[in-house]
């Protein structure tokens, strides 16, 4: 007979599972990975037909057209982020399991950034492209989105635990975190537009990496609470 | 008199504000009394419907 | 001390004790507006920039200071109401939410009046201050959205709290962020005339006004909560007893 501290995973294998598991499902149902991407593409299609061809005119509205599919296509994608745990009672699991739940939950914020974060970053290239976006700016511009969209998810992260389970949560979702994520929108845009320009582009990287650790430490432990509280 | 209140051609724009600005107040004050009022009779109406029940 | 504070936030004994409370919130309030009204309207001299315009500053400054009050207050009765689980802190950010809500938009509306003769334009998106308010009031109306969102009052006032609280650590980097945002704009220079350089005879209506209306604010505030303390305690004893001893007059 083995004791109950060799049966039990630790805090690592606990969180790898949690990433493992939520990959694993999107895996099955491409569609939750590829309908965001497809909306941002939509949404950076939307632009030059809304405000006419002229190339100047979109090189300089360009990077804040990226920036502002990239925050709208991550939001779209949060919605469902605790939705299928808390239906089919995975998320009792989650909050009974011995593991601290703040650490679980960022293994779900990874999980949510390694299948709508990351293939937004790789995918975001070839919209620049038809913004005529020099190499360095794209450059910048995938180095702004990768912090951006972990601080992203982990910022939806706390909203999408707060909205879980009630009706009408899309809309409120977007409500609670539109106006939190705007500094990160502020420094993620006007830093791409800054290397359009030629001017430094440190500072924004800078605040960014540094929004992004903030939100590292500080918002698994609000999801959880959040998570607790909707789940009561 | 007249040349105090026009406020050297601004006068539109601060009075607005000040209006503005009162109306708001008033708008409070009546939301803060409203919902006493509406808290109040809920709880009787709610007192009586109990007291017929028994 | 504690026995004190126990008591207080006890609902009852906050029921009695806010209605007497009130009228010394109310009365030099409306003293200290009145008199920096007519102060800051007819005895205050022209700026020197702005001539009479920058007499908005009167509704302007204090509107926007209560609205940022507002917020903190209801950050920290949050936090105090999610850790220590007093519930009548959680009614009083509840109530501080739509307060602050009206402030913040009467903070824009009169920034944008104000504007409109300075920068020639109702809105000048160049200002970082304006900007602020404007993410400020999307903050009130998450949180109170969220609020309405959620039927159960328990669950309603710990997920609002939790949201208040993330809000609170934001609201500093979103300043911050909105200033940079501005700077990087070169065309719009505002010119306002705050900061310590103020002659008294303006800055004393101001200081009454910022007063006046921050009392105000409290006999507002205090009025909101006891609403929400009878819904909430709607099914005790002493509820009832207030309800009934109140007669015909409720």
């Amino acid at each position: 007979m083995t004791s109950r501290e060799d049966t039990m995973p630790g805090l690592w294998q606990g969180f790898m599972a949690v990433i493992r598991r939520d990959l694993l499902l999107a895996w099955k149902r491409p569609g939750d990975i590829l309908n965001p991407l497809f909306f941002f593409a939509m949404v950076c299609t939307l632009f030059p037909l809304a405000v006419g061809p002229s190339s100047e005119q979109l090189s300089i509205s360009g990077p804040g057209i990226v920036w502002v599919a990239a925050l709208l296509a991550t939001l779209l994608s949060l919605n469902s982020l605790f939705l299928s745990d808390f239906e089919d009672g995975s998320l009792d699991q989650l909050i009974l399991s011995p593991q601290p739940l703040p650490l679980l939950a960022l293994g779900k914020t990874v999980a949510h950034w390694l299948s709508a974060g990351l293939p937004l970053v790789l995918v975001s290239p070839l919209v620049a492209v038809t913004f005529q976006m020099p190499g360095r700016t794209v450059g910048v511009m995938m180095l702004t989105l990768t912090f951006g969209t972990i601080s992203l998810s982990l910022l939806g992260a706390i909203g999408a635990a707060l909205t879980v389970g009630l009706h009408r949560g899309t809309a409120l979702l977007s409500l609670l975190i539109l106006p939190l994520a705007m500094p990160v929108l502020i420094f993620g845009a006007r830093t791409v537009a800054l290397a359009a320009a030629n001017d430094a582009v440190s500072a924004g990287i800078y605040f960014l990496s540094a929004y992004c650790i903030l939100a590292l430490t500080l918002a698994p432990f609000a999801t959880a609470a959040a998570l607790k509280i909707s789940n009561e | 008199m007249m040349e105090a209140l026009a406020m050297g051609g601004y006068g539109g724009y601060v009075w607005s504000s000040f209006g503005l600005t009162l109306i708001v107040v008033i708008i409070c004050v009546v939301q803060v009394k409203r919902r006493h009022q509406q808290v109040f009779s809920d709880i009787k109406t709610r007192l009586r419907a109990m007291e017929t029940d028994q | 001390m504690w026995k004190f504070l126990h008591k207080l936030a006890s609902p009852p004994h906050f029921y009695d004790l806010s209605a007497k409370i009130i009228p010394w919130f109310v009365v030099p309030g409306t003293i200290l507006i009145i008199y920096g009204t007519i102060a800051g309207l007819f005895y205050a001299p022209p700026d020197y920039q702005q001539g009479d315009a920058f007499r908005i500053i009167y509704v302007h400054v204090p509107a926007a200071y209560l609205s940022m009050l507002a917020y903190t207050l209801m950050a920290v009765s949050a936090g105090i109401g999610l850790i220590w689980r007093i519930k009548l802190s959680h009614a009083v950010a509840a109530a501080a939410a739509p307060l602050g809500a009206w402030f913040t938009f009467l903070a824009l509306i009169t920034g944008s009046i104000w504007g409109r003769p300075m920068w020639g334009t109702w809105w000048e998106w160049g200002d970082p201050r304006l900007t602020s308010e404007l993410i400020m009031l999307f903050l009130y109306f998450g949180y109170m959205a969220l609020r309405a969102a959620i039927d159960d009052t328990t669950k309603a006032d710990k997920a609002s709290a939790v949201l208040a609280l993330v809000g609170a650590v934001n609201i500093p980097i979103i300043h911050f962020s909105v200033e940079w945002w501005s700077s990087l704009h070169q065309g719009a220079t505002i010119v306002r005339a705050d900061g310590p350089a103020m002659p008294t005879e303006m800055l004393f209506p101001l200081l009454a006004m910022i007063l006046g209306f921050s009392l105000v604010f409290g006999a507002l505030l205090l009025g909101r909560v006891r609403s929400e303390v009878l819904f909430r305690e709607r099914r005790s004893r002493w509820v009832k007893n207030v309800v009934l001893a109140s007669g015909e007059q409720g």
